[in-house]
């Protein structure tokens, strides 16, 4: 169907074009912004005006939990919480149960998306089978079953012969690889960052070292093996600075960083709250400044929000038991709009860290609304207030610090290849 | 907001010492002088806590602290039942919430929780009924605020005030609830200087930041103290990555006759006990007449008589209104 999405203010960091400006759309895919070609009249027009119309976020890490952990998230369910929250693709992490090392948890995962006709789904596979960090995957039977890339995710692969040769292996099989930098024996025991807080806290701590070591290592074995490989999380600034020089050094590496990273530090800790428990964990003021800092000079491509729905009992629990992580997909805008709000950096820089760059990264020919491309659409009301609360959001997961509170940024509209998936108030 | 505390700043649990301040644990150390002689008396109990039940909650295996506290209770006539729950509910899988409903429903008045993760008896407290106050016995490394102030109450009795004084606190800080709960207890109450001596290995990241002075060597660190509190050294601590021998730890942080010289003269010496001998501490020391190791243990049963006492009186003011 033909559709002119009108009057928006139309953001498109590939393009660079930020205006206020028709968008139309045709055949699932993006017709042009401003004049429509000649000829050409919209099926439906849809005013949009006062809002911002830009490309759909894509996040480059989701825990859909399924199969294995239903009563924590669905499929379904999640993928209908991701367009309601501005997102139109999304990658989904191997951590399931069965873990995703395998064509048949791949194809059960697809089958699964399929029928939820919202999100796009793109899966990640395991690097190690079982997640375990001993033995490889069938890296080559997950590339043909539609991987778009592998990971051992938060789990550390301890031996670095094994990681050596997984990653050389994934570089045969032209296969990205995401590293979450972890360092398995200084991160066996800690539960948040290890400073003054935990401390206090009496809480063991994860030594900023975990995670600088490990990047160290990898970034000589990604050079060494010459793997496409992709930096997941970074929470300390010494990680940044080893990237950074990296890149400068001609190593291809990208880096995404949590956005609760960027938005809180182990303080938020406070009272044992079980909603900052975070993995990577949240670490000191000086980390978080820098890695703004990084966002706004793209030292730093990517921002995701790892959406890490839990059921309640996950979170209720003494602080060193609960499950790390909170749920993303319904505040992760509103949130992001904060950050632009307080000046850590503009709004098409933040926009393209949430959609271009981890477009880019995985090479999934979305995030943006140049010509051809899928019409993935975000449009977002910026000043739209809204309490959040655990009937409205639409996550499985009720985990995030958001919850009961007043937000100001909601989507209103969300298309996936030309299809009005998600409407506000429909 | 502290939790510990009603709205009118009088204690409900007992938690934490962070938050908690000068006034009121004076009142705990003054309180607990007023329940100390009911121990020496031939009629060991006051009818205070008749007709209430406690409860002892523990996670994790005590002896001391657990019995200290049953006879806290006993001697303020309330009515004591122990659950050791590392060997029941929880290791058939039921979760710590479903544990508490259960008790609840035993129409309980007090929790005495004893549990191997930080924040624990914190969180017990956010769980239960408002009826309940919850006495933290012990959560991982965070807290043991009865035991800090049974120490302050001895402290108290030997120095009579605390401006001035210099405490040094000596061993494995860093896996320490009590080293935790005695830095706060004291800061609070005004000492002139707490330090904390220790290899790195066990000294915790940061520990400056919650009013300390770090010393790696004992000499410089007891050097002038007024007060030397040694740390019991945990078994699986004693070989490990942490410290290569009980043996060397001995040599380089036990206290001996000739370190306490470097001491004040008058210095006092603690251990919460059980005491390691030649580990953390010489015989001759734990022996000593500068040792006031088996005080603390008698100003235990009347700090927990106080801090009982002070808990289920709020809840009893709180009921009458």
């Amino acid at each position: 169907m033909s559709l002119c999405l009108s009057g928006g203010r139309v953001i498109d960091p590939a393009s660079n074009t930020d205006k206020t400006a028709n968008l139309y759309i045709d055949g699932g895919r993006i017709l042009s912004i401003g004049r429509p070609p000649s000829g050409f009249s919209p099926a439906q027009t849809i005013d949009v005006s006062g809002q911002v119309v830009c490309p759909g976020f894509v996040e480059l890490s989701a825990h859909l939990r399924e199969p294995g952990y239903e009563y924590k998230a669905t499929i379904m369910n999640e993928c209908r919480a991701a367009v309601a929250g501005g997102f139109t693709s999304i990658c989904c992490t191997p951590d399931t149960q069965p873990v995703a090392d395998n064509a048949s948890v791949v194809e059960h995962i697809k089958q699964h998306a399929r029928r939820a006709r919202s999100a796009k789904v793109y899966c990640i596979g395991a690097l190690t089978r079982g997640l375990e960090g001993n033995v490889l995957a069938e890296m080559h039977a997950l590339k043909e079953s539609g991987c778009i890339a592998v990971t051992n995710g938060d789990r550390a692969v301890a031996d670095t012969s094994v990681l050596r040769q997984a990653l050389a292996y994934a570089a045969s099989c032209e296969l990205a690889v995401i590293l979450r930098p972890l360092e398995h024996w200084l991160g066996r025991e800690g539960k948040m960052h290890e400073g003054a807080v935990s401390t206090r806290l009496g809480i063991p701590g994860l030594p900023e070292a975990e995670e600088v070591i490990a990047v160290s290592r990898d970034l000589i074995l990604v050079e060494e093996t010459g793997v496409r490989a992709h930096f997941s999380r970074l929470s300390s600034s010494r990680s940044v600075a080893l990237i950074t020089r990296a890149r400068r050094a001609g190593v291809p590496v990208t880096a995404d960083v949590a956005l609760a990273n960027l938005l809180y530090t182990d303080r938020n800790v406070g009272a044992y709250d079980t909603n900052f428990h975070f993995y990577p964990p949240l670490r000191e003021a000086k980390d978080r400044t820098r890695l703004r800092a990084a966002v706004r000079k793209r030292e730093i491509e990517a921002i995701c929000g790892n959406h890490e729905p839990h059921d309640a009992d996950a979170k209720a629990t003494p602080f060193s038991l609960s499950a790390p992580g909170i749920s993303t997909f319904d505040t992760f805008l509103p949130a992001l709009l904060s950050l632009v709000n307080r000046g850590v950096c503009g709004l098409s820089t933040a926009i393209a860290a949430v959609s271009q760059a981890p477009s880019e990264i995985l090479d999934l020919g979305a995030g943006t609304l140049a010509s051809g491309a899928p019409a993935d659409v975000c449009v977002f009301d910026p000043d739209l207030q809204w309490a959040a609360s655990a009937s409205n959001l639409r996550s499985s997961g009720k985990n995030t610090p958001f919850l009961n509170q007043t937000l100001r940024g909601r989507a209103t509209m969300t298309l996936v290849g030309g299809r009005v998936v998600y409407s506000l108030g429909s | 907001m502290n939790i510990q505390l009603d709205k009118h700043g009088r204690l409900k649990h007992f938690l934490s010492i962070e938050g908690l301040r000068r006034e009121l644990l004076v009142d705990i150390l003054d309180s607990a002088e007023r329940f100390a002689p009911v121990g020496e008396r031939a009629v060991k109990n006051v009818p205070l806590l008749r007709g209430k039940t406690v409860v002892n909650l523990f996670f994790e295996p005590s002896t001391r602290t657990r019995s200290t506290f049953e006879l806290a209770a006993k001697r303020l006539s309330a009515d004591i039942m122990n659950l050791n729950i590392e060997a029941s509910a929880t290791s058939k899988g039921e979760s710590l919430s479903d544990t508490l409903r259960t008790l609840e429903a035993m129409n309980c008045d007090m929790f005495v929780v004893r549990h191997q993760n930080s924040g624990a008896a914190e969180f017990i407290a956010n769980q239960v009924a408002s009826h309940i106050s919850v006495i933290n016995a012990g959560d991982g490394r965070h807290a043991h605020p009865t035991q800090a102030m049974l120490d302050m109450l001895t402290i108290r009795r030997a120095k009579q005030n605390f401006e001035g004084l210099v405490v040094a606190i000596v061993g494995d800080v860093k896996h320490s609830r009590v080293a935790r709960s005695e830095i706060q207890a004291l800061n609070t109450l005004g000492v002139a200087e707490v330090r904390v001596v220790g290899p790195k290995t066990l000294i915790p990241s940061q520990v400056e930041a919650l009013g300390t002075k770090v010393f790696h060597q004992i000499e410089r660190g007891i050097a002038g103290a007024d007060v030397v509190i040694m740390l019991r050294l945990q078994n699986e601590r004693m070989q490990s990555a942490l410290l290569p021998s009980a043996h060397e730890y001995f040599q380089a942080y036990g206290l001996t006759e000739r370190r306490l010289k470097l001491a004040a003269s008058d210095a006092i010496v603690m251990h919460p006990g059980p005491i390691n001998r030649g580990v953390e501490i010489d015989s001759a020391i734990a022996d000593g007449p500068q040792s006031v190791i088996l005080q603390q243990v008698s100003n235990g049963i009347a700090v927990r008589m106080a801090v009982m006492a002070m808990a289920i009186g709020t809840q009893a003011i709180a009921g009458a209104n």
